[in-house]
């Protein structure tokens, strides 16, 4: 088949704009994680930290705060045991968080962390934390959430202070509806 | 080949004709401009007193996301494309569109478009409420039923934009008379050219951006909810590399308008031709990489902040070429001041008072102040009334003679100008003083302060809308009739659309013309 100029011209141009489309939905949203991974944007801090040995400076002390914080309706008692630790760099730290599940019927729950200054970000290690997973409390539940953290020896030196925060989501929905889902899958 | 219009309404529902499709096109934006004003009207009647008094704020609130909505997708894109279907061809001696058909559907999509967004006003739960920006998870998880209406529409409109856009292009590269090489091609052309790129590039990534809401609400997915791991401000960068270029097609087809009419009535040709097509090039460029100044106060590292305050600076100079090149085409011209070219010198001024407020919200420490209260609607208003709307309104009276082969009436168009002008500097001028004083927008109600201007705006939105009435009746009665306009209308106009007989035939450029 001879392809006209204007079929030639239809088809690159509808090319175009296909590839634009799968550049926002596949590309846009990797590399805007991508990218914030880098650069401790958005203060999302990363995923699990396997320790390597390092020295602990003792030389130095950083001031690592806690924040906890419900999203919106989440009905959960949340928040840290201690509001501020001043750790040495390089030492492993632990601490835990508590919550309690005070309605009537079992809950899921994600806390997603967030740490300021964005600098500091890629400094922060977690070895061990709740947010990591999935909390489930079953109704009036109590837990202790533990988190371990490594605070980087190599922390630039101007930062003495570090706040790590998280939000509490309430996923019993979402998370329902997926296990519906895949019962559903498992039936047929 | 026939060669005239089918009888009856068939005429329009199966035309290929890139006039008549044209024509559709612009009696569609114009009534969405009415719908889109009545909404506008709303808002400004509410406003009239701090407290509620008219609709309920979650009402108000419908009302500004639909009057976003339907002005942008609804009233200024689909009147620019109806002038690129009625004008491109004639001006570069084609005979019609490249793809006919395409170009009948990609009108015909969009009324149901605009039926199934409006109609989300009377279901459960109301219209879209979340703003024309539409941000997540405001859009998403907190978003009325609707809002799945909302995405199809868009979805809808985006294919519609995409296909004109597609259609424009194989028009301009592959139609054009011999003779007629790139740089002879008017301005208008050339804007449109450069819009319809933009177009492609963009309306994937807004469909994308919809779709990725789509699959957040139905289907599980987390792309913008924190609570599995996504992130509110993917939605913001992904919604602004769309948005940006969306403000720049909404305003190069505008320079190309004016950039035709600014030398007919000067009666000299346009200043720096050559340097008006690098400088729309380079503000589409530009507009890729600047869609951050929108977002400024989300949390950006200094280095992001500087980056895109600089580079959304750097598009004042091809803007500021531009204004200087029309200002360089009226300077020592004889000049007159028909109705489009009183259009097209309040677009010059007015827009310049918009470029000008546009450069103040680039600051990115200033924008902090500024960021969401009504300086921020006073500047996109003063870059799209008189931007976007003046220079439609402007070519509209340069061209609807040869649509039509009558003058229209120069007193009412006069009127229909100084009713217009002075009701858009009384709305939207006092909106800078009240958001510089710190009133946020879209709030239906405010303090107690900000009574005075709001009542002074909204006094002048009422006589902006009463403009457009006497706009809406001086169309009406040239098409019924009028003095028998000449095939030139004008003095020596410049371009290849006047050696056609007014009105222009059904088939025009059967055979190419000869260009020098």
């Amino acid at each position: 088949m001879r392809w006209s100029d204007n079929a030639k011209i239809t088809a690159k141009l509808l090319a175009l704009a296909g590839g634009m489309l799968v550049f926002a939905l596949f590309v846009m949203p990797p590399l805007y994680n991508a990218f914030c991974d880098i650069t401790g944007l958005n203060g999302k801090t990363g995923k699990k930290y396997e320790a390597v040995p390092a020295s602990v400076d003792t030389e130095r002390l950083v001031k690592v705060q806690f924040v906890a914080s419900n999203n919106e309706n989440m009905p959960w008692m949340f928040k840290p045991s201690v509001v501020s630790i001043k750790v040495h760099p390089g030492e492993p730290t632990d601490t835990v968080f508590l919550a309690r599940n005070p309605t009537g019927h079992d809950m899921v729950a994600q806390a997603i962390p967030s740490l300021v200054p964005f600098d500091a970000v890629q400094y922060f290690h977690k070895t061990e934390c709740f947010c990591f997973h999935q909390q489930t409390l079953k109704a009036g539940e109590s837990a202790e959430l533990e988190l371990r953290f490594i605070v980087d020896p190599e922390l630039p030196p101007a930062i003495n202070t570090v706040t790590l925060s998280y939000t509490l989501f309430d996923i019993t929905e979402r998370v329902s509806a997926n296990r519906n889902s895949d019962n559903k899958n498992t039936d047929s | 080949m026939a060669h005239g219009p089918q009888p009856g309404f068939k005429r329009w529902l199966f035309t290929t004709n890139h006039k008549d499709i044209g024509t559709m096109y612009l009696w569609f934006s114009f009534a969405m401009f009415l719908l889109g004003g009545c909404m506008a009207l709303v808002i400004r009647a509410e406003l009239f007193e701090p407290g509620l008094q008219i609709v309920r704020p979650e009402f108000f609130n419908q009302m500004t996301t639909m009057h976003g909505l339907i002005m942008v997708f609804g009233a200024v894109m689909p009147a620019f494309v109806g002038l690129a279907n009625w004008m491109i061809p004639m001006m570069i001696g084609a005979p019609d569109m490249a793809l006919p058909r395409m170009n009948n559907w990609s009108f015909w999509i969009l009324p149901f478009a605009f039926a199934m967004l409006v109609s989300t006003l009377f279901m459960q739960g109301g219209a879209p409420n979340f703003g024309w920006t539409f941000y997540a998870p405001l859009s998403t998880e907190y978003a009325p039923p609707s809002v799945t209406f909302f995405i199809f529409s868009i979805h809808i409109m985006g294919a519609s934009s995409i296909m004109g856009s597609i259609n424009i292009i194989a028009t301009i590269l592959n139609m054009r008379a011999p003779g007629m090489t790139l740089m002879k091609m008017p301005l208008f052309v050339w804007t449109w050219l450069i819009t319809a790129y933009l177009l492609i590039a963009v309306m994937p990534v807004l469909a994308g951006v919809v779709t990725m809401m789509l699959m957040d609400i139905h289907f599980g997915t987390s792309f913008f909810s924190a609570a599995g791991g996504g992130d509110p401000v993917l939605f913001q960068h992904v919604f602004w590399f769309f948005g940006h270029p969306e403000v720049y097609i909404m305003i190069l087809p505008a320079f190309g308008i004016v950039s035709a009419i600014i030398p007919t009535f000067a009666r000299k040709p346009l200043f720096g031709y050559s340097s008006m097509v690098y400088a729309t090039a380079s503000i589409a460029f530009l507009s890729f990489i600047v869609w951050a100044h929108h977002m400024f106060t989300v949390g950006m590292p200094v280095a992001g902040e500087l980056f895109f305050m600089y580079a959304t600076m750097l598009i004042a100079v091809p803007t500021g070429v531009k204004v200087f090149n029309w200002i360089s085409t009226m300077f020592r011209g004889s000049m007159t001041f028909e109705t489009p070219m009183l259009f097209a010198v309040a677009f010059v001024i007015l827009f310049t008072i918009g470029g000008f407020s546009g450069l103040m919200l680039a600051i990115a420490p200033a924008d902090f102040q500024y960021h969401d209260t009504y300086f921020v609607v006073a500047h996109f208003h003063y870059v799209l009334v008189p931007g976007a709307i003046f220079s439609i309104t402007a070519g509209v009276y340069y061209w609807l003679p040869k649509w039509t082969g009558h003058m229209y009436n120069e007193t009412m168009g006069k009127v229909h100008f100084w009713l217009a002008f002075i009701g858009l500097n009384v709305t939207f001028f006092p909106m800078h003083f009240v958001g510089l004083a710190g009133m946020p927008r879209r709030i239906p109600d405010y303090a107690l302060q900000f009574a005075d201007f709001n009542q002074i705006a909204s006094m002048g939105a009422f006589l902006f809308g009463a403009a457009q009435l006497v706009f809406l009746f001086n169309v009406v009665r040239t098409v019924q009739g009028g003095r028998k306009a000449t095939d030139e209308v004008w003095d020596h106009p410049q371009g290849l659309e006047w050696t056609v007989p007014s009105p222009a035939p059904y088939h025009t450029f059967s055979t190419p013309p000869a260009v020098r």
